[in-house]
């Protein structure tokens, strides 16, 4: 069974929970941007955790199932319409052979999910189907869906489908255009000045249209280095640095004038100091965030950090259970 | 040289610990970690993910429910120290040859669309640029410098396989040259570049900040895993590898294409034992006896 892409949307891709392991010769990790809303799409249609989903980006795809297929659409506020009428999402979805899926305009946010029981079964590649566009791997031969695309869905799943029918609205994501992201300072953090650190922190940032898959960058008041003789091999700018790995989720402010929070599918590396890093239970909110989106940076502890990656394990516990 | 005693610890979020060796570039501070992640890897510890040694850093994902960080800073200083106090500074690695076509038309067209609002210098191309900032006769006379002397792998990242390079001559004959003053859009697969005081080989098209001086011939990421140097993994370069760039023109890099076309193609290589004290105290001569190892084949 297939899914037949009529219309592929604006950047529609195969992604899983990502590509681990590879960093180290520049392969980013990948994977749903939001992976706590694809998780619920999988829960809603029998899947595990691990099933391959697709993330639409703001104009999802207009498809036509070649069998009889169970599927759930999570994430970002959108209509969603089966042959036309007005369906649910976060609710689960029992398609006919030959019914067409497609959505209405997004009203928050950027990314929504399409999960089906079986999974969107697209080979692995080092061990995952994540689309990797700049390296050609993963997902539907390395790139975004294409119109006339036949999406492969995998078999039937043995345990068959939840009793779970929809997700409770406390359970489903927020979209704000308010957020405040929890990030831990460090890496090159004291490159800043007193005053840029400050600026960083105490600043309003907005979110600019310049986001992706790979990063979102910010714009805002801009911050200010300490002056410094530049170490060999680091370049001339006193954002710059000798190439270095880049954590996921770091933030860098190249020339100092806009911060850049790299997601994903970023660069593994580069020459910009990198200033401070998002915790891992606040990438998905990040994910979340839509242009224009006044964002804070807090900083928080280790501790705190940690203390919130339980609260979102447990959360997710709660939707398996 | 400003060598530090010990790195700098320092987290990127709750799963990323990055260590800084040292903050300028140094062949010292690029065997120091690769050393700790090779020793790294060794431990097998659980709850590590990622190992990614870089230039003069290191940096570790780990997975903070399987391994406390605590727990985690605590083996790597302790193997940092170790890596210090070890008077072997052996690697066993090997040296290629990579064959480029220096001032290609392909990296020429590219640079001559990204000249204004992207480069330091309108007229010329970026090795004539490159030449006049290191205060050499003209962009032969750097190309002569960028290939006669051989290069270690000091970092793999950014995007898939790309290798970052450092030149293995003393420190007054390093090379350097600035990155574009802003990134381009767009850079041919297989360019050389070079910024700051690295070469490297963009291993796919897309953007990039690095200067362009040609072109390699043979792909170094390969998802179809068609060539033989491929058989076991799609990427071709690790930390360590000793490149030696081997100028070539159109007609030998038109063969070679054929040869890559043709599934034939195999890169020139020979098993090294890469001696760090040897390399620091007579760069010149121990080049030489690099250079034997890939003229024995």
């Amino acid at each position: 069974m297939a899914f037949d892409i009529l219309e592929p949307g604006l950047s529609t891709t195969v992604q899983d929970q990502g590509r681990i392991g590879y960093y180290r010769f520049g392969i980013p990790q990948g994977g749903s941007m939001d992976q706590y809303s694809a998780t619920l799409a999988n829960r809603l249609v029998g899947n595990t955790a691990r099933e391959a989903v697709l993330e639409c980006t703001y104009i999802g795809p207009k498809l036509v199932t070649t069998s009889d297929a169970v599927i759930a659409v999570t994430g970002a506020p959108v209509d969603v319409f089966v042959n036309g009428e007005l369906v649910p999402e976060y609710e689960r979805l029992e398609l006919l052979a030959g019914d067409e899926l497609k959505f209405g305009v997004i009203k928050g946010g950027t990314k929504y999910f399409i999960a089906v029981h079986g999974g969107i079964d697209v080979p692995e590649v080092l061990g995952s189907r994540s689309t990797y566009p700049i390296g050609a791997i993963g997902g539907v031969e390395g790139r975004a869906l294409a119109a006339g695309d036949l999406v492969p869905v995998g078999a039937a799943i043995d345990n068959g489908l939840p009793v779970l029918q929809s997700i409770e609205v406390d359970d489903r994501p927020a979209f704000s255009k308010d957020v405040t992201v929890r990030v831990m300072l460090g890496l090159y953090d004291h490159l800043l000045s007193h005053a840029g650190l400050d600026s960083l922190l105490n600043s309003e940032w907005i979110l600019t249209p310049v986001a992706d898959r790979m990063g979102l960058r910010y714009s805002g008041p801009g911050v200010e280095w300490k002056e410094r003789e530049q170490p060999f091999g680091a370049g001339q700018d006193p954002s710059n640095i000798v190439d270095a790995g880049y954590a996921v989720g770091s933030i860098q402010i190249p020339g100092g004038t806009q911060p850049i929070i790299l997601h994903r599918d970023a660069v593994s590396g580069g020459g910009y100091a990198m200033v401070a890093t998002v915790i891992s239970a606040d990438m998905d909110l990040v994910a979340r965030c839509s242009p224009g989106t006044k964002t804070h940076f807090v900083a928080v502890t280790m501790e705190q950090a940690l203390a919130a990656r339980r609260a979102n394990t447990v959360q997710a516990a709660r939707i398996w259970s | 040289m400003t060598q530090q005693t010990t790195a700098r610890y320092t987290w990127g979020g709750d799963e990323f610990l990055f260590v800084e060796i040292a903050e300028g570039m140094s062949l010292e501070a690029n065997f120091i970690s690769n050393s700790i992640a090779n020793a790294l890897e060794a431990r097998g510890l659980a709850g590590i993910v990622d190992i990614c040694p870089a230039n003069a850093s290191l940096l570790v994902r780990f997975h903070p429910d399987l391994l406390p960080w605590q727990d985690l800073e605590r083996a790597v200083r302790a193997l940092e120290e170790e890596v210090r106090a070890s008077t072997e500074k052996v690697l066993d690695t090997r040296i290629i040859e990579i064959p480029v076509w220096y001032n290609d038309p392909y990296t020429n067209e590219t640079g001559a669309r990204f000249r204004e609002g992207y480069h330091q210098r309108p007229e010329g191309n970026d090795l004539d640029y490159a030449a006049e900032v290191n205060g050499l006769a003209n962009a032969e006379e750097f190309i002569k410098r960028h290939h006669e002397s051989p290069w270690l792998v000091s970092m793999v990242g950014f995007v898939a396989g790309l290798p970052f390079l450092f030149q293995l001559v003393e420190r007054e004959k390093q090379l350097e040259v600035p990155k574009y003053l802003s990134p381009r859009t767009d850079t041919p697969a297989l360019t050389v570049g070079y910024g700051g005081c690295f070469s490297c080989i963009y291993s796919v098209q897309g953007a990039g900040g690095y200067q362009m001086f040609g072109v390699a011939a043979a792909p170094i990421f390969d998802p179809s895993q068609a060539l033989d140097d491929f058989s076991d993994f799609m990427i071709f370069f690790k930390p360590g590898d000793i490149v030696k760039f081997k100028p070539i023109d159109e007609t030998e890099y038109r063969r070679i294409r054929a040869e890559v076309d043709a599934g034939t193609f195999r890169y020139r290589q020979a098993p090294i034992a890469f001696d760090l004290g040897e390399a620091l105290a007579d760069p010149d001569g121990y080049k030489l006896s690099l250079l034997e190892a890939l003229n024995g084949i």
